[in-house]
């Protein structure tokens, strides 16, 4: 009874639309012509899965949840390792440091680096033109690796506090006594991080790695101030976006939302049913 | 540890805080640039300037950026009331009671966190055209709930199961009747995870940006991160860009203050949430 109302609205506005977005995906629905609607099955999706754009923002999209999971959860581990061992004195300081960039809104990141990075304005090429193969010139937002690659260390600063906090917390519960027992056999630190640290914190490690993955599938705050999409590097939710809300081609975009929604779907799956993670043992039931 | 290991951490732990800073301090010097500054692409202004924020707190810009400060503080101040209401009761059923339906809520409000938002966004953009919630207060609200209350539930369940609930019948042994019981135990037990919940259930509203420009037309309700983004993108060109940065860091200030004040909090919220949850 308590729990019914929360129950209820996060039910109603996720179920809802969901189901509103299968039954959308199966008309030729425009609102810029909205009397003419009509059943055509499962043709939307074949002119979406048929489409170069489509597999496009699904590469675009693997490529950067890819590579910025990975860096952020090795970049993670090590801030975390470092806030353990950080100094009584400076731990304060560094702990407000660190929710900095988990708490400036992500447009607010996204405008930081793009104009960091700017061709006109930014200071990072006049500070990288010394570096050999970089020119002084360069436009990070002319081609489409460059531009990812900005959109990866935006995305990257952003998210890896929250990461090392999660790692934080299950540093935090292995057993000293195992870190002594090692010590004491004459582990080496790379040996105790391997056997030891690493294996008792593998249900944070996953969790994190959940979370973080499918946060990362569904990136759009950042693609839309830095490139709109331009350059081949629209994601999967951009190209959702695109669709719907500004082209109003409501049942093309519901079969691009519906097939994000099956991707993230076959993510949770592929967590849950490959790599054994266990929400439960991670919740301390 | 000897005193060469204290000094790396000290170093490790500094460069941390310069990772943090960097891009924020960025972003709080191209607000203070001139125009004619911006184009040396220095990381300093040489000359410091108020003018961008003259620009957007009483200049031409003001009418675009004032009306979506409003409307970003009240819509998330409100559906973070909402949703700790809601999540309170859910949690004190979740850590309290025993009855079947425990684990579904917790599933759903993992499901539901996990959701990509796009997906819900254009259902909702229709719906909301066709009841007249489009480009209202109440049509981010709803939405900002299926935001926050997944985090919510969770961060605050796992604060609601280390309190000693016995105390409540305690305090009732001993002649405090059950409204005096509550109130003077229990809820200064759970105010701080309250408290908590509801920093990091802010957070969640103050970062939407994709339900603000898809369920907003005016500034009768887009909010800054909204109004903000819009000026991105196809004007890249002519984008006033020591405007907007001012924009950007005056967005910035209350979650900044939240982080300094309440740090510790913050992160055991996080973590609570996260791993114990």
């Amino acid at each position: 009874m308590l729990a019914g109302p929360a129950f209820a609205v996060m039910l109603l506005v996720t179920a809802y639309p969901i189901l509103q977005a299968v039954y959308d995906s199966l008309f030729d629905f425009r609102l810029t012509d909205p009397g003419n609607r009509s059943f055509n099955g499962l043709q939307n999706y074949s002119v979406i899965l048929t489409d170069r754009i489509w597999w496009t923002s699904l590469a675009v999209t693997l490529f950067i949840t890819a590579i910025t999971v990975a860096v952020e959860l090795v970049l993670g581990f090590g801030l975390a390792l470092v806030m353990m061992k950080a100094l009584r004195a400076i731990r304060p300081v560094v702990r407000a440091a660190i929710l900095i960039p988990y708490a400036v809104i992500t447009v607010v990141s996204a405008f930081a680096w793009q104009y960091a990075f700017a061709l006109d304005s930014g200071f990072v090429n006049s500070w990288l033109g010394w570096l050999p193969g970089i020119s002084a010139d360069t436009d990070w937002f002319g081609g489409t690796w460059k531009a990812l690659f900005v959109v990866c260390v935006a995305e990257i600063w952003k998210t890896t506090p929250f990461i090392s906090l999660l790692l934080l917390a299950g540093l935090a519960q292995v057993p000293e006594v195992l870190q002594e027992a090692a010590k004491v056999d004459g582990a080496t630190w790379w040996q105790r991080l391997n056997r030891v640290t690493i294996p008792n914190m593998k249900a944070a490690i996953m969790v994190a790695l959940l979370f973080r993955t499918l946060d990362a599938f569904r990136i759009f705050d950042s693609i839309f101030v830095m490139t709109g999409g331009a350059n081949s590097t629209e994601t999967v939710s951009f190209l959702a976006y695109r669709q719907t809300i500004s082209r109003l081609e409501i049942g093309l975009g519901s079969a691009v939302s519906v097939l994000l929604f099956v991707c993230v779907v076959l993510i949770c799956a592929l967590f849950i049913k490959g790599f054994r993670v266990d929400l439960a043992s991670a919740r301390g039931e | 540890m000897s005193r060469r290991e204290k000094v790396g951490w000290l170093i490790g732990g500094l460069a941390i805080v310069v990772y943090a800073l960097f891009p924020v301090a960025w972003i709080v010097s191209l607000s203070l640039k001139a125009p004619s500054d911006i184009a040396n692409r220095q990381f300093l202004p040489t000359v410091g300037t108020w003018e961008n924020y003259r620009l957007i707190l009483t200049g031409e810009a003001s009418e675009l950026f004032l009306p979506a400060l409003r409307n970003s503080f009240g819509i998330c101040l409100i559906a973070t009331a909402i949703s700790c209401v809601l999540s309170m009761f859910a949690a004190y059923a979740i850590a309290r009671l025993d009855f079947p339906g425990k684990r579904l809520i917790l599933s759903t409000a993992l499901a539901v966190a996990i959701f990509p938002v796009i997906s819900i966004v254009t259902p909702l953009f229709n719906l909301w055209r066709q009841i007249g919630l489009y480009d209202t207060w109440p049509g981010l609200i709803i939405p900002y709930l299926s935001l926050t209350l997944p985090l919510a539930i969770w961060t605050l369940s796992a604060f609601f199961r280390e309190i000693p609930w016995e105390m409540e019948q305690a305090a009732q042994v001993d002649g405090a009747t059950s409204w005096q019981a509550f109130r003077k135990v229990i809820v200064p037990l759970a105010a701080p995870g309250v408290f908590t919940t509801a920093i990091i259930a802010f957070f969640i509203a103050w970062n939407d940006f994709i339900y603000g420009i898809s369920l907003t037309s005016t500034e009768a309700s887009r909010p800054v991160p909204a109004a903000l983004g819009l000026f991105s993108g196809a004007s890249q060109f002519e984008a006033p860009n020591g405007p907007i940065a001012a924009a950007a860091v005056i967005v910035t200030i209350p979650v900044v203050v939240l982080v300094l004040l309440f740090q510790r909090r913050i992160v055991a919220g996080l973590t609570n949430g996260a791993v114990k949850g």
